[in-house]
C-alpha cells in the first residue's frame, strides 16, 4: 500500500469517526436540549468550586487563587472529554453496538478512527470550556483582558496538550481492548488522578511532597501551567515558578512525544494480544 | 410470600455480584476518593477550617448513593430493556414494585459498603474531626434519607421506562448539577434559602444538611438550612410521597410503554 493510499485511508477514517461520534453524541434529542445538556454539566461543575470558595471567602473573589481554580477547571473539561471520548469507543463499539470486529475487517485506520470518535467530544468540550470561561469573566468578574492574553502561547500549548490527551486516550483504549470488567474504571481513574495530581484546581504546592513529584511528571501539569501563563499571566504554582515559559512548553512537547510513541507501541501490542485471545468481539454484557 | 421472594431474588445479584469481582470495590472507593481529595486540598489551599474537610468527606461518601440511584435504580429498567431482560420482568408472575424494592435493597447494601469505605478512608487519610452530638439522631437522619432517596429512585425508574438512549444522557445530566444544588461539597445554605428549598426534592439535600448539623453544630450555626427536626419530618414526608408515587407511576408508565410499543424497543 502506498503512502498516499494509507494517508487517504487515515483521513477517511478520521472523518467518518468524527461524523459517527457526533451522531452518537447528539442525535438522541433535539438541538436545544443537546446544547443545554452539553453546557449545564461543566458549568455546574465550575459552580461547585465557586460556591466552595465563596462559602469560605464569604463573598470575596479577589484572591488570585480564584482565577487559578476557575481557569484550571475550565480547561480540565478537555481532559475527561478526550480521554473518555477515545477510550470509551472501544467498549461502545465492542459491547454495545457489537461493531468493533467489523472495524477490523474494514479498510480503515483504527488509530485515526478512534481519534475521530474523540473529535465530537472535543468539540462539545470546546463549547463547554468557552461558555465556562465567558461565565467566569462576565458573571464572576475574573480579570482576563484579551489584550494581555498571549494568544500564540495559548494556541500552541492548547494544540500540544490536546495531542497529549489524544495519545493518552489511545493508550487507555489499548488497555480497554484487553480488559473485560474494568473498562469504566480505567478512564475515570486516570482522569480523576490527573484532576488531583496536575494542579487543576489547587497549586501543586498544597500536595504532600511525594505527590508533588508525581504531578511534576505529568504532561497535563505543564499544559495547564502554560495555559494559565498565557491566559492569566501567571501559572500560580510555586513549584514550577523557576521554569521559564519556554521550558514549560518544551517539557510539554517532549512529554507529548514520549506519550505518542508509548501509546502507539502499547496499542499495537494490545491489538495483537486481543486478536490472539479473541477479545475483539468479547461480550461482557456491559 | 412471592413479594418477599421477588425482593430477595432481585436484591441477590447486587449483593452477590460484589463478591464476583472484588477489585470493583477497590475502584468504587478509590475513584470518589480522588475527587474528595481534590476538594479537600482546595479547602486547604484557601485556608478553610478543618470542619470543611468533614463536609467534603461526608458529601463524597453520599455521592455513592446518588450515583447508585441514577445508574442502578433510575436507569436500571433501561439497561434491562437493552439486554433483553425487561420482557422477562413483565411476564414474571410477581409484583413489579417488589422488583424495584429488590433493586433498592440490593443497591443500599452494595452502596453502603462503598460509602463506608470512602468515609473511612477519608477520615483516616485526612484526619477528619467528627464528634456527633447525637448518634441515634444521626442514624435516624441517615435511614430516613435512604428511604426517601430510594423511593425517589423507584419513581425515577418508572419514568425512565419510557426512554431509550435519553435515559443514559439524563442520568448523566443529573450528576454535577445535583452535586451543586444539593450541597454535596459545601453547606447548601450558601446557595440561598429558595434554591436550597427547591433542591430539597432530592432527599440528600436535607439529609446532608441535617447530618452536618449533628456532626459540626458550631460550624453549621450560621450555615444551616433548616433545624434538624424539620428536616427529619420533611424526609419522612418525602419518603412516603415518593414510594406512593412510584407505585402509581410504575403502573401508568408500564401501560403507556406497552401501548406505545417501547418495552422491547432496543438501541433507540
Amino acid at each position: 500500500m502506498t503512502a498516499r493510499v494509507r494517508g487517504g485511508e487515515s483521513w477517511r477514517s478520521l472523518r467518518v469517526g468524527a461524523w459517527l461520534g457526533w451522531q452518537i453524541e447528539s442525535n438522541w434529542t433535539d438541538l436545544f436540549l443537546f446544547a443545554v445538556y452539553s453546557v449545564v454539566k461543566p458549568v455546574a461543575g465550575a459552580l461547585i468550586l465557586v460556591f466552595m470558595y465563596l462559602v469560605v471567602a464569604r463573598g470575596g473573589l479577589e484572591n488570585p487563587l480564584f482565577p487559578y481554580i476557575f481557569v484550571g477547571n475550565a480547561f480540565y473539561i478537555y481532559v475527561g472529554a478526550v480521554l473518555m471520548g477515545i477510550s470509551w469507543v472501544v467498549i461502545d463499539d465492542r459491547e454495545h453496538y457489537g461493531m468493533l470486529k467489523y472495524m477490523y475487517a474494514a479498510p480503515l485506520n483504527i488509530y485515526t478512527y478512534l481519534i475521530g470518535r474523540g473529535v465530537a467530544q472535543t468539540a462539545i468540550a470546546t463549547v463547554a470550556t468557552t461558555i465556562t470561561l465567558l461565565f467566569g469573566v462576565g458573571v464572576l468578574g475574573i480579570h482576563i483582558p484579551p489584550g494581555r492574553v498571549d494568544w500564540g502561547l495559548l494556541a500552541g500549548t492548547f494544540v500540544l496538550g490536546l495531542a497529549a490527551l489524544a495519545f493518552l486516550g489511545l493508550l487507555l483504549g489499548g488497555a480497554t481492548l484487553l480488559t473485560a470488567r474494568h473498562n469504566y474504571f480505567i478512564g475515570q481513574g486516570v482522569a480523576g488522578a490527573l484532576y488531583l495530581l496536575s494542579g487543576v484546581v489547587f497549586p501543586l504546592d498544597v500536595l504532600p511532597r511525594g505527590l508533588q513529584w508525581v504531578g511534576k511528571g505529568l504532561p497535563v501539569t505543564y499544559w495547564l501551567e502554560a495555559l494559565r501563563r498565557a491566559v492569566l499571566g501567571d501559572g500560580g504554582n510555586e513549584a514550577l515558578r523557576s521554569l521559564s515559559t519556554g521550558t514549560v512548553v518544551l517539557v510539554l512537547a517532549l512529554s507529548t512525544g514520549v506519550l505518542a510513541v508509548a501509546s502507539i507501541v502499547f496499542f499495537r501490542w494490545a491489538e495483537r494480544v486481543a486478536h490472539r485471545r479473541g477479545l475483539l468481539d468479547m461480550q461482557t454484557m456491559h | 410470600m412471592t413479594f418477599l421472594r421477588t425482593v430477595w431474588g432481585r436484591a441477590y445479584p447486587r449483593v452477590v455480584g460484589m463478591q464476583r469481582e472484588k477489585s470493583w470495590m477497590l475502584f468504587d472507593v478509590f475513584l470518589p476518593l480522588l475527587q474528595v481529595a481534590a476538594y479537600v486540598y482546595i479547602y486547604r489551599a484557601i485556608g478553610a477550617p478543618p470542619e470543611f474537610t468533614g463536609f467534603v468527606v461526608l458529601g463524597g461518601a453520599m455521592t455513592a448513593y446518588w450515583m447508585n440511584i441514577l445508574w442502578n435504580m433510575a436507569s436500571q429498567l433501561y439497561w434491562e430493556k437493552e439486554t433483553g431482560n425487561l420482557e422477562l420482568y413483565i411476564i414474571a408472575p410477581t409484583s413489579r414494585m417488589a422488583i424495584l424494592l429488590g433493586m433498592a435493597v440490593g443497591g443500599i447494601f452494595a452502596t453502603t459498603i462503598r460509602a463506608v469505605g470512602v468515609l473511612g478512608a477519608g477520615i483516616l487519610v485526612f484526619r477528619v474531626p467528627m464528634a456527633p452530638t447525637s448518634v441515634p439522631a444521626l442514624i435516624g437522619v441517615f435511614l430516613f434519607t435512604l428511604v426517601a432517596l430510594y423511593g425517589l429512585g423507584m419513581l425515577m425508574a418508572s419514568l425512565f421506562l419510557l426512554w431509550g438512549r435519553q435515559a443514559w444522557h439524563i442520568a448523566n445530566l443529573f450528576q454535577e448539577p445535583v452535586f451543586l444544588v444539593s450541597g454535596f461539597y459545601f453547606p447548601v445554605r450558601a446557595l440561598g434559602f429558595l434554591v436550597a428549598l427547591g433542591a430539597s426534592i432530592v432527599p440528600i439535600t436535607l439529609g446532608l444538611d441535617a447530618m452536618r448539623q449533628l456532626l459540626y453544630p458550631q460550624m453549621m450555626e450560621g450555615l444551616r438550612f433548616l433545624p434538624v427536626g424539620v428536616e427529619l419530618g420533611a424526609l419522612a414526608v418525602l419518603g412516603a410521597v415518593f414510594l406512593f408515587s412510584a407505585h402509581r407511576a410504575l403502573r401508568f408508565f408500564e401501560n403507556l410503554a406497552r401501548r406505545e410499543g417501547r418495552l422491547t424497543l432496543r438501541g433507540q
